[in-house]
């Protein structure tokens, strides 16, 4: 019952957001500065998150081909494909969710519980469609940019690290990205990049508007906030690559 | 003009508001008073229309709040201002962008003209040159006057306050309810005010309306709550005895007598008021 009084709220809220703009201007403004906070804002961990899953990847990739048998462009192409369809959207996304989604709940929750969502409602502005819609579009925006980002930058860390590392030359590597590249895989990528974003920014915002109480009870709806966005990240995951990649095969 | 007719409000079984009415007048200080839990906050809040009321009719200057569609509540919405317990004021921005914000959701005029209206509102409330400074940099009563200089920035036709006076040194109290005071007048608006704090009552009550566990108890002005019999709202705006001394001496001035269970000779001789 609870399950479907939250997901009721849920569907409400987002039904609440689409109403006419009071003034463009002021909701292109508010848009911008969440594409910054949130874009400019996660970068810095993007990036290194990305150049280590890429660099440890590679090092036990090496590790555990052991047959003399299995040429080293297959270090490449591994690294290059669990980058792309898993690594890249998924493992960003979920430390994503703890960076933005924590920060989207406790921004909303501060603002509830200090009484100033309500202060924006007195003033005749829709406080859904004002607050929560440029964040879901910001991550939309920012989220894919972001997991393209660590795509590149995951497959050049394994790059760095074989190279490194003496496990592969750089030469044989970027052979091994060339061999069998399927381009299917980063429109897969992006497809789960664009859900994960949703559920990042839809999800909090849910919690952080609805909060009610006072420090503590913020604290608990960011918390809550990241682990159920995190369970619904890994369970859209299976359901996108259960209907998208076996149709792909 | 705010009528309001037969409130009724509840949250699950617990009934906050009952039968409620009441009318609060143009180019007044209208007054809720009561005990905390008595429901003035959630008066209010239907009021402005945060809350939904289960029965009754809020009127704003004769038309239907209650019938009113989410566009046409909008509308009438941007001719109100509120001042909220905490000010809320918004945090990540400087007192110059929290009044322009209305300003700026509402109205296409060049920054200049803008920074005009803000500079004259802040003058208004004395706070004259802390344009660049954050929430958090202000004090809690320049935080109040900076939420009073929002809420009037659109020179709105009716002001809420919701406790104004809360968590303020007595002079800094009266320094808000004389602005509050000056502005109602100025503006002619209707004001309403959630209140608790006895100066303000006996400062500005011009039409008062005492909440009683979520009914109307009392209602009239400032003068007529000294010569009240109502045991329940002197139980509570008398509290203390020195306040109930200071009643008496009014009386005594103003009618030559006091309560029947009160010592007069005690009063007179000066005893309970030094």
């Amino acid at each position: 019952m609870l399950f479907f009084n939250h997901f009721g709220r849920y569907l409400i809220m987002l039904k609440g957001m689409f109403t006419r703009p009071e003034n463009m201007r002021m909701y292109w403004k508010e848009l911008m500065h969440q594409c910054v906070e949130i874009g400019i804002g996660s970068l810095g961990i993007v990036i290194i998150i990305s150049i280590f899953m890429g660099a440890v990847s590679a090092v036990q990739t090496s590790y555990q081909l052991v047959s003399p048998l299995i040429p080293s462009t297959t270090i490449a192409q591994i690294v290059r494909d669990t980058v792309i369809l898993e690594f890249a959207p998924t493992v960003v996304c979920i430390v994503l969710a703890g960076v933005i989604g924590s920060k989207i709940a406790s921004e909303l929750g501060n603002m509830r519980v200090s009484e100033q969502i309500d202060a924006l409602e007195i003033m005749g502005i829709n406080t859904k469609s004002y607050l929560i819609m440029p964040k879901i579009i910001a991550c939309l925006i920012t989220i894919p940019l972001l997991v393209i980002l660590s795509m590149v930058l995951g497959i050049w860390g394994g790059r760095l690290a074989g190279t490194a590392t003496g496990i592969i030359s750089p030469d044989t590597y970027d052979m091994g990205l060339l061999m069998n590249f399927v381009p299917y895989n980063v429109f897969f990528a992006l497809i789960k990049a664009y859900t994960f974003a949703f559920i990042i920014s839809t999800i909090p915002s849910y919690y952080g508007y609805y909060v009610k109480g006072g420090a503590l009870e913020i604290g608990r709806s960011s918390t809550k906030s990241v682990v159920i966005s995190c369970i619904m990240i890994l369970f859209a995951d299976y359901v996108l690559a259960a209907l998208l990649l076996d149709k792909a095969g | 003009m705010i009528e309001f007719n037969h409130i009724r409000k509840s949250f699950g079984e617990k009934v906050v508001l009952e039968d409620v009415s009441h009318i609060m007048e143009t180019g007044k200080c209208n007054l809720i008073i009561g005990q905390s839990g008595s429901g003035k906050t959630v008066m209010q809040k239907c009021l402005v229309g945060l809350f939904e009321p289960d029965e009754g009719e809020i009127i704003y200057d004769g038309v239907s709040f209650t019938d009113m569609g989410i566009e046409q509540r909008k509308e009438l919405r941007q001719q109100i201002g509120m001042l909220f317990q905490g000010s809320a004021l918004f945090d990540s921005m400087t007192v110059e962008q929290n009044i322009m914000f209305p300003i700026d959701m509402f109205t296409n005029k060049p920054f200049a003209e803008k920074l005009k209206q803000v500079n004259e509102v802040l003058e208004r409330v004395n706070l004259v040159g802390i344009n660049k400074k954050f929430p958090a940099e202000l004090s809690g009563g320049m935080k109040k006057r900076v939420g009073i200089a929002r809420a009037i920035v659109l020179n709105p036709k009716f002001l809420f306050c919701d406790e104004p006076n809360s968590g303020l040194d007595p002079q800094t109290s009266m320094v808000i309810d004389k602005l509050i005071l000056d502005i109602t007048r100025e503006f002619n608006m209707t004001t309403v005010i959630n209140t608790h704090d006895m100066n303000s009552v006996m400062e500005i009550g011009e039409n008062i309306l005492y909440l009683y566990k979520g009914k109307k108890e009392w209602s009239g002005n400032k003068k007529d709550i000294i010569f009240s019999k109502n045991e329940r709202l002197n139980g509570f705006i008398f509290a203390s005895e020195f306040l109930q001394d200071a009643k008496d001496m009014r009386m005594l001035e103003a009618k030559g007598k006091i309560d029947d269970n009160r010592d007069m000779n005690e009063l007179l001789n000066g005893d309970k008021l030094v």
